[in-house]
């Protein structure tokens, strides 16, 4: 018969066990899906893969023009979506304590952080593939860029609401009107937060392929065309890995690898980034 | 300075704010117009299947283009059962993970231990998507399969779930893949909700001899209850709306079934198969009324979970 003391302590002993279990349980995922990417795809990583256009089904390419369309989209969300999604935060933490619109606007963005993104590619779709009749670059654009705008105000946000009360003070004590305090004084203190937050948003953006299904497709051609459908790496890498081809699918393991890579070294260098700022306040 | 020039530069600067204030205002205006565009376009894209099958449309189980007859039950069902199966595990996972993260780890290993979580939520989709397909799905098959099968199978209540051969792909892989993505999610929100507990109340209970175990299990958890719900919920939102991964296992097939182990389709997944494949008004505009239950469906359950979370900060707010 154990003591309640003793079996008190077995018990604490055996969750802390599972728990560290758990925590186990979660990395080995990471190292498993890390291993299998390496695996796969640093044996088909060559120069082939950087400099020729996706192949034709049974022959040899490369990846060119999917990863050029893939940084021209990206690049062009993030254009669109940074400005309003700074703009917007902006509003949220210098001009949101009264009124219904902040907290509806923070409502609903937290909501749309996490929309399905599969969705978000239906709405434009709906919206401007349907209009213009085709589907196009922009609209892959498009798509992503509504994707950056809810992260890019979170952390806009959440950034500006750290830079102390006094900075603005101060400031406003010196004379400067308010668009003068929030620009010359509160969104540089924030700039390495705005900074990571649009980093992520572009990380989460290049390795989104739901939205790109039904915006920009595919193509199997170099194209630089915004208003052509444009190939572009995630579209790729789920045509080539679902085809029967073996050469389709040794394209779609070097894509996979140069994604996760690109994207996770993105997560990292945010995170670096913002840490050495934090700790320099 | 003169007093006119002065004048002059006050009414800039007065004109400056009122606009910079406005430019501001417009652009946190335009995610609420956001919003209601997206609902609107899909309402307005899928009037032609809601004519036409009413609401039917949610208890039909039928999915045939050629004769343009379409429910909407099985997609439905099998987003509903892979994201229940994707919280059965991420739940206990994630708080384990978390429960290590706040009270069990070295100081130092906590920084790169939550990175190494939160990298797992930032490998893309479509990634977990091809890892399920060509080496999870395969030793699934051979090794979990047949033993779920073999063991399950004649169970009299459960027996029905795991019943078929093992083909590696199916609901319940796509479930599995589905639980690792959204541990990290849940995991780091409980890790977030554990840390505002008062350093206080802790302190008082391992002051009256309990161990870390009942602190986490009475004091802490009680003590964050409305958060971690939240944080579930998310990973629920998150789930539910999942395409790419679980396209790549689910076996897209329009047939309800019992068993777990066979293919079935979900609400994302039937989207990115079939929607470029689409011929005719009614079945894109089917597919259309899909993703409009699908965005209903997470943004009230999205709703509900900042709801909870919202409820915890406020009540953090109030009593410190």
């Amino acid at each position: 018969m154990l003591t309640l003391y003793t079996r008190r302590r077995l018990i604490n002993a055996l969750c802390l066990g599972i728990s560290a279990l758990a925590m186990l349980f979660g990395l080995i995922w990471l190292g498993w899906i890390l291993w299998t990417l390496l695996a796969n795809g640093l044996p088909q990583l060559s120069t082939a893969v950087l400099t020729q256009m996706t192949p034709p089904p049974n022959s040899t390419g490369g990846l060119l023009n999917a990863i050029a369309g893939s940084l021209m989209m990206t690049f062009l969300a993030a254009l669109i979506g940074t400005p309003i999604g700074i703009l917007a935060g902006t509003y949220l933490a210098e001009f949101g304590q009264r009124g219904w619109l902040a907290p509806t606007t923070r409502f609903i963005n937290d909501v749309l952080l996490s929309a399905p993104s599969i969705v978000i590619g239906l709405f434009i779709y709906e919206m401007y593939v349907i209009k213009i009749g085709h589907f196009s670059g922009w609209a892959g654009a498009l798509a992503l860029s509504i994707l950056v705008i809810p992260i890019v105000i979170r952390t806009t946000e959440n950034m500006l609401r750290l830079v102390p009360n006094t900075l603005r003070e101060a400031a406003a004590a010196l004379g400067a009107p308010q668009w003068k305090v929030i620009n010359l004084v509160t969104l540089r203190a924030a700039r390495a937060g705005i900074i990571t937050g649009v980093l992520l948003a572009v990380a989460r953006i290049s390795g989104e392929t739901a939205p790109l299904l039904f915006t920009s497709l595919n193509n199997q051609f170099w194209n630089s065309d915004m208003n052509e459908p444009m190939a572009n790496l995630p579209v790729v890498i789920f045509q080539f890995a679902m085809s029967p081809y073996h050469d389709w699918q040794s394209l779609a393991w070097a894509g996979a690898l140069l994604i996760t890579f690109s994207v996770l070294s993105l997560n990292i260098m945010a995170r670096v980034l913002f840490r050495q700022k934090s700790t320099t306040y | 300075m003169p007093t006119f020039l002065r004048e002059v530069h006050m009414k800039r600067h007065n004109l400056l704010d009122i606009l910079f204030r406005n430019v501001t205002c417009l652009s946190a205006f335009a995610v609420l117009v956001l919003l209601i565009a997206i609902i609107v376009s899909l309402i307005i894209g899928s009037l032609p299947s809601i004519k036409a099958f009413g609401f039917q449309f949610l208890t039909s189980a039928e999915w045939d283009p050629v004769m343009d007859e379409f429910g909407a039950l099985v997609p439905i069902v099998g987003t509903l059962v892979t994201s229940a199966i994707a919280l059965l595990i991420a739940i206990p996972v994630s708080f384990g993970i978390a429960l290590f993260l706040t009270e069990l780890s070295p100081r130092w290993l906590r920084r790169p231990l939550g990175i190494a979580i939160e990298l797992l939520a930032g490998i893309p989709s479509i990634i977990y998507g091809m890892w399920g397909l060509f080496v999870f799905a395969p030793l699934f098959a051979d090794y979990v399969q047949p033993w779920l099968i073999e063991k399950l199978g004649p169970l009299p209540i459960l027996g029905p779930l795991f019943q078929g051969i093992p083909m590696g792909i199916g609901v319940l892989t796509a479930g599995i893949i589905l639980a690792i993505m959204v541990i990290p999610f849940i995991a780091s929100v409980m890790r977030d909700v554990f840390e505002v507990v008062p350093t206080l109340l802790k302190e008082s209970a391992y002051g009256l001899g309990a161990t870390t175990w009942e602190v986490m299990w009475h004091v802490v958890l009680p003590y964050t209850k409305i958060g971690v719900a939240g944080g579930i919920m998310l990973g629920l939102g998150r789930a539910l709306g999942e395409t790419m991964a679980v396209t790549f296992v689910i076996g897209n097939a329009h047939q309800l079934s019992a068993s777990l182990l066979m293919p079935g389709n979900s609400i994302s997944s039937a989207l990115a198969n079939e929607f470029n494949e689409a011929v005719g008004k009614l079945y894109t505009s089917a597919l259309v009324e899909l993703g409009l239950i699908l965005f209903l469906i997470t943004f009230i359950v999205l709703s509900l979970a900042r709801y909870m979370l919202y409820m915890l900060t406020k009540r953090e707010g109030s009593t410190s």
